[in-house]
């Protein structure tokens, strides 16, 4: 993986002197809040509700153990012994006090990492496939060109006041685990008919208030076009973006005022402008990260103590079964680790889990670790004879639960437990499903379900492309929970559609049961999953499973 | 015109980001039943302009909606009584630091 050169490390370094500076100044009183409040946005730090926040990039998802190991330092020193990790991809701390901050991004600083751009109107964490570099359906790692774009953007003196934030996501497998569709890009690495690689580009996806799917204004960018392209098309937004109105800002709204025609054009003229000043540097440069990137040296061993125990151990195979996904080196696997016990709060890892993760990517792992945007951790590449000495130690340290891509495996934002925007809890309503499933012993049999929650309009919880998408907004006082149903975040992606009226906080874990009992009703035979009977019989059916009622009424 | 509903002036402290009230007696106390019951709207003005004067201890002061109580004023909104308690996921701040 990508490690800093000295130009990285110099910039890094210089902007925690810089902030420290501006944290001391703020704390003697010669710097108000207002002049403060965007100096500490862009470095990361956000003030809750109950405390300070400091969300730390973790650039497409990617940490080695020594990174992790520093995280679960850091929470154990200055927070609460636990990190959050988010659909960002980030990991964010809920309890750091101002005065300490210096200390902790220094601490960030030592293993080169940063809470850069996590926040304000600029380029953000560039997000990416959690199973890059592992997965068997990946056409290219699509990590170095993430990295590229992170050098690219990072301190951009054009881009730091862009209209509104803006993110960027990139896949390099059809089968697209990083939701690209719901970015202000979207790249997608694709083959054209005479078998090259390039990118899709997608723009104008988000979710928020306004949600919408990106639409593609290139079919296929050559590789070597990637920075002038994506140049010209923030360009343009930096030019036609509302400045005017918040809600209207993102790019989403741009395309869809000035029209995908109109826009496609300007950014294809800005684009020729800016083609002939890239002068071969950045290829240069993203050949040295590529090599960076390198595949590890794979271990060519036998499997049989993985056989021998997916078939003697129950417990194993059922976490085989769910957690495991194919490699594309038929010895190893990627193992997926749940941070999402029953019960627990999705996405939390305590330090000691965060050391137990490091150590099994030392051991096993070839020094790898990822975050998914669903707020789990990713052992990219275990090989499969690994894999029952993994688990067991996973499973002594809470670690073992059997459940990714279930009904428990939920994502959801910090809510109003944490989060000064939101407008109700999201953290606890995640806690009740996942533990009432776990009480009907359904999941397995519920098979794939995506539940989504978020707790404002904001989306953080990517509800809308949730096959079941739950939003907590504010109703007169008291929360209220929506639901939207078959939202969907990858390549086919889709806007969940609203159910109907919203359900109040004792109510929304029974109207969940009442969806999945509708489900399981109608599905045609096991195999057919939430989302594709959704698809098949639309929202009716499970709209008389959650307003039983109102059926009646019509009927009287 | 409306009946003004009774408030109380909140903030987060500058250095721990906790959540703060101002008091009758000019103080910022990490309690809501300590707080400042202000059931005038002129008062309640002059109340937030005091809080946000002081730059180096409070963060982001406003008036939140609230009411008396047997021990104090307390917090109408659902989000003033999670602000009174902290997180429900885990027994942190003030549930946990109050006690």
């Amino acid at each position: 993986m990508y490690s800093y050169n000295d130009f990285d490390e110099a910039f890094v370094r210089s902007r925690v002197a810089q902030f420290s500076q501006q944290v001391h100044r703020r704390i003697d009183g010669s710097l108000t809040e207002e002049e403060f409040r965007p100096l500490r946005l862009m470095n990361g730090l956000y003030l809750q509700l109950h405390a300070y926040m400091l969300r730390v990039a973790i650039p497409y998802g990617t940490l080695n153990p020594r990174q992790m190991r520093q995280l679960a330092h850091i929470a154990q020193t200055y927070d609460k012994g636990y990190g959050h990790f988010t659909t960002r991809q980030n990991i964010q701390f809920n309890w750091p006090k101002l005065p300490d901050v210096p200390a902790i991004l220094t601490a960030l600083a030592d293993v080169e990492m940063h809470a850069i751009q996590t926040s304000g109107n600029c380029v953000r964490n560039v997000t990416s496939d959690h199973f890059a570099a592992a997965a068997a359906d990946e056409i290219e790692d699509p990590r170095p060109y993430a990295e590229l774009l992170r050098q690219w953007s990072t301190d951009h003196p054009e881009f730091q006041f862009l209209p509104r934030k803006f993110k960027i996501a990139i896949t390099g497998a059809p089968n697209d685990r990083a939701v690209t569709a719901a970015h202000d890009i979207g790249l997608r690495l694709v083959k054209n008919d005479k078998g090259e690689v390039g990118f899709s580009v997608l723009v104008g996806g988000g979710l928020g208030r306004t949600p919408m799917i990106g639409m593609v204004v290139r079919e296929f960018l050559p590789k070597e076009d990637l920075l002038p392209y994506v140049e010209a098309v923030l360009s343009v937004y930096n030019t036609l973006g509302r400045r005017d109105n918040k809600y209207k800002a993102r790019i989403k709204i741009t395309l869809h005022e000035t029209g995908k025609e109109e826009i496609t054009r300007q950014i294809e003229a800005r684009f020729a402008q800016l083609r002939p000043l890239f002068g071969g540097h950045d290829q240069d440069l993203l050949a040295e990260i590529t090599e960076a990137f390198a595949p590890p040296a794979f271990r060519n061993a036998p499997v049989d103590a993985y056989d021998a125990f997916y078939k003697a151990d129950p417990v194993f195979r059922a976490w085989a079964d769910t957690n495991l996904a194919q490699h594309r080196n038929d010895q190893y696997a990627i193992v997926t680790i749940s941070l999402k016990a029953h019960g627990a709060t999705p996405g939390d890892a305590s330090a000691d889990q965060m050391r137990v993760m490091a150590d099994l990517a030392e051991r096993y792992g070839h020094n790898e670790l990822r975050i998914s945007h669903e707020q789990n951790v990713i052992l990219p590449h275990i090989h499969k004879g690994d894999l029952p000495a993994v688990h067991a130690a996973l499973v002594q340290a809470g670690l073992g639960t059997a459940n990714v891509g279930l009904i428990s495996d939920i994502i959801a934002c910090p809510g109003m437990d944490y989060c000064a925007l939101a407008t109700a809890r999201a953290i606890p309503v995640a806690q009740q499903i996942a533990t009432r499933f776990d009480e009907l012993k359904l999941e397995h049999d519920v098979g794939p379900l995506k539940i989504k929650i978020s707790g404002c309009i904001n989306a953080c919880g990517h509800h809308h492309v949730g096959h079941i998408g739950i939003l907590g907004l504010d109703r007169a006082g008291v929360e209220n929970y929506q639901i939207t149903l078959g939202g969907d975040g990858t390549e086919t992606a889709v806007v969940g559609e609203r159910a109907g009226p919203g359900f109040a906080y004792d109510e929304i874990v029974p109207a969940i049961e009442r969806i999945v009992g509708a489900y399981l009703e109608h599905r045609e035979a096991p195999e057919e999953t939430f989302l594709e009977a959704y698809r098949r019989l639309g929202l009716a059916p499970f709209k008389a499973a959650l307003y039983p009622s109102e059926g009646k009424k019509d009927a009287a | 015109m409306a009946r003004f509903t009774p408030k109380v002036v909140t903030a987060n402290a500058l250095l721990e980001g906790d959540v703060i009230y101002l008091t009758a007696d000019d103080r910022w106390t990490r309690l809501h039943h300590e707080a400042e019951l202000i059931e005038d709207e002129a008062h309640a003005q002059l109340r937030l302009v005091h809080a946000m004067a002081q730059k180096s201890v409070a963060v982001g002061a406003y008036l939140a909606d609230a009411k008396a109580g047997p021990d104090g004023p307390e917090p109408t909104h659902f989000r003033e009584v999670f602000r009174t308690r902290g997180p429900s996921n885990y027994p942190h701040g003030k549930q946990a630091e109050l006690i």
